[in-house]
């Protein structure tokens, strides 16, 4: 009997003292609304409604747009904190995937595009969350342009940050060069890794299985 | 190595030396080794004789403890039934021989009243007076010889046979209705009679074979105090049946308790939340187990209160309108637990409507949201399982009871057959280093074969001179 009172007292002292490490995933998707690629937001439709369907209790989720500042936010388009009661959160993925369509509806276009704003924007966002899963999803054709006075050119801590490129078209230029198209491959999974983040790139979106 | 072989210009003349001092050398300490061997052998070989006979004094040892924990347990169970035989037979006695004097005195009565009734269906009624007035005519006219008036004799005597006819016939359809009308009074009473007689032949019937099940209960009974070898025989081997059928059927508890965990724990998230965590298992998960924990524990207090299961003593020996009180209490108990889990069912229907309906709506799936007609039914037969099982789980006692109770019997058997293993394998642990022992001081004289040669030829040749001088003192 003292024995398995010990034993007990063993097991729930080493239960508690293991470290409480969240075991939720926070999700930030970066639209690029810019030019052409404002035709594609269709697809980032599917990805975000697909993505709602993988995410669950006490997760996060936030879509931005990317646009001319994108350090902002004013341009988060929708973004929700699950609850821990299923009926609640679908409750939520509902509201959310309503303010998406509505978003998809009656999205401008963006004169320019600030990726490294929105990347910025994300890891403050995720940060705060404190998930312990952070993934930014970048649906962009990874061509930044950017007003002139904005600086941009700073390293997005990104350590413990997965990042994902979706969908990254290929431009006209891209077509007669291929160089510029791998280049900005190169250029962004360079920024991504040079501050500790994961670099993915998923181009088929029919195999968005492994996505989360 | 090379050093060994140096120590004479040639390596094989400094072998052929080496050899020779090691031989030389075993051969001197031979004795002591083979006595060294002999000791380590024999001293091995009685420490396992020991170890296997103290494992076997200890196997019967078990096995008596065995004995008397199953004939301690067999005769609980048989004095159990018996009383239960007595109580039945009690319960008959008092129900329907209780009323033997009623019935005794009904049946008294109903013999009187037939009785009675046959008294009067025999009384013959009298005889018709017509005859007189006609004889009394005959006997006068041979008195006034006037033949005159035999005509009217005739006419009056017809007349007076008619109507005594018709009276006699009046009176006896009077005297047959007035029996058949107390013959018709009988008939009930004779029912009622063969029905008493009926009751009373089962009731005698039911004792005597409850007599017969009393006595053959009570010869077990007898074999057990008596710890006859056949009481034990039998009370082990149904050890074991109950053993495996009670295993079977907690085994299919279990699975009922499954099924009720997941009908109760998605929904449970609802309460308790879906991703907080206890000692690394989901809250809602402990909070169902709790629930289905909850409803086994008052389901074996109800069993115990009924006296069905005799697992806790303290709840048997408790006077009956504490246990009557507590029947209720554990019953109103699993009812609200019931209900809680019918609602928490119907609840996990809503849940699973919901997520559907927002999956379809995230995959663009408008038309399957709609619900079915027929929905209801799902709904229905979740909402009943959930209302039932904890009910159907009360009976879980009955099955644990023998479990428990046949359990310390099969364990025992395990052990002592494992003991009994055990004690063989000692045993013959113990020969094999007593024949390791013999082995070894073989291999230790192979390379000593050419001095015990020289040896044993020595002491062939001191025999013969021994037998030769002997001879010749005798000559």
């Amino acid at each position: 009997m003292r024995n398995a009172i010990i034993t007990t007292l063993c097991i729930l002292l080493v239960s508690c003292s293991s470290e409480n490490v969240p075991q939720n995933t926070g999700v930030y998707m970066l639209l690029d609304t810019s030019g052409t690629y404002a035709e594609e937001l269709q697809k980032a439709e599917q990805i975000i409604r697909y993505t709602l369907s993988r995410l669950g209790e006490t997760d996060s989720f936030a879509v931005a747009r990317i646009d001319t500042g994108s350090f902002s936010e004013k341009d988060i388009v929708a973004k929700a904190s699950f609850d821990d009661r299923p009926s609640a959160v679908n409750r939520q993925k509902r509201v959310f995937a309503q303010q998406v369509a509505d978003f998809v509806d009656n999205a401008d276009p963006a004169p320019y595009t600030d990726i490294t704003g929105g990347l910025l924007q994300a890891v403050e966002f995720l940060n705060e969350k404190g998930t312990g899963r952070k993934t930014i999803f970048l649906f962009t054709d990874l061509k930044e342009d950017l007003q002139e006075g904005y600086i941009r050119d700073i390293d997005v801590p990104l350590e413990g940050f997965e990042v994902i490129a979706l969908n990254v078209t290929k431009l006209r230029t891209d077509n007669i060069d291929p160089r510029e198209y791998l280049g900005r491959l190169e250029q962004w999974q360079g920024r991504v890794e040079k501050t500790g983040g994961a670099w993915r790139v998923i181009n088929d979106l029919d195999g968005l299985e492994g996505l989360l | 190595m090379d050093f060994l072989l140096g120590i004479t210009p040639s390596p094989v003349i400094s072998a052929l030396l080496w050899i020779i001092l090691v031989v030389a050398a075993l051969y001197l300490i031979r004795r002591t080794a083979h006595q060294t061997i002999e000791a380590a052998a024999e001293g091995l070989h009685r420490a396992f004789r020991i170890s296997s006979k103290a494992v076997a004094r200890s196997e019967k040892m078990l096995a008596a403890r065995n004995r008397e924990v199953l004939l301690a347990h067999g005769r609980e169970a048989k004095e159990r039934i018996i009383e239960r035989e007595f109580d039945r037979i009690n319960e008959t006695v008092r129900k329907d021989l209780a009323n033997y004097s009623s019935l005794h005195r009904s049946l008294s009565e109903s013999i009187s009243r037939i009785e009675k009734d046959h008294q009067e269906a025999v009384d013959v009624p009298p005889d018709p007076p017509g005859w007189v007035k006609a004889v009394e005519a005959v006997a006068e006219m041979d008195e006034k010889a006037g033949r005159a008036h035999i005509g009217n004799i005739l006419s009056d005597i017809h007349k007076s046979l008619v109507k005594a006819h018709k009276e006699a016939m009046a009176a006896y359809h009077e005297a047959s209705a007035k029996r058949h009308k107390l013959l018709r009074h009988m008939r009930p009473e004779w029912r009622h009679i063969q029905q008493k007689l009926a009751a009373v032949g089962k009731s005698v019937d039911s004792l005597l074979g409850r007599s017969v099940t009393i006595d053959r209960h009570m010869q077990d009974y007898e074999d057990i105090v008596r710890s006859h070898d056949r009481a034990g025989a039998t009370l082990s081997s149904s050890s074991l049946v109950n053993f495996f059928v009670s295993a079977f059927v907690l085994l299919i508890a279990i699975g009922g308790a499954t099924i009720n965990f997941s009908l109760i724990a998605r929904p449970m998230a609802e309460m308790v939340g879906g991703t907080s965590l206890i000692g690394g298992f989901r809250t809602a998960d402990i909070a169902a187990l709790v629930i289905i924990m909850v409803e086994i524990s008052m389901g074996l207090f109800l069993m115990e209160s009924l006296r069905i299961t005799r697992l806790f003593p303290v709840i048997g020996a408790l006077p009956d309108k504490t246990r009557v009180r507590m029947i209720w209490i554990t019953f109103s108990i699993l009812f609200l637990l019931a209900s809680v889990e019918a609602g928490l069912a119907y609840m996990r229907e809503v849940l699973l409507h919901d997520e559907l309906a927002t999956s379809a709506l995230l995959r663009g799936d408008t038309g399957t949201t709609a619900t079915g007609q027929y929905l209801w039914i799902t709904t229905a037969a979740q909402m009943g399982m959930g209302f039932i099982l904890p009910f159907a789980l009360v009976f879980v006692a009955i099955p644990l009871e023998t479990f428990v109770n046949s359990l310390r019997t099969v364990v025992g058997l395990a052990a002592i057959w494992l003991m009994r293993v055990l004690s063989v394998l000692l045993r013959v642990l113990g020969n094999v280093f007593l024949y390791l022992g013999v082995l070894l001081k073989h291999v230790y004289d192979l390379p000593l074969f050419v001095p015990l040669w020289f040896e044993e030829r020595m002491s062939q040749h001191a025999d013969d001179n021994g037998e030769s001088l002997l001879g010749r003192a005798g000559q």
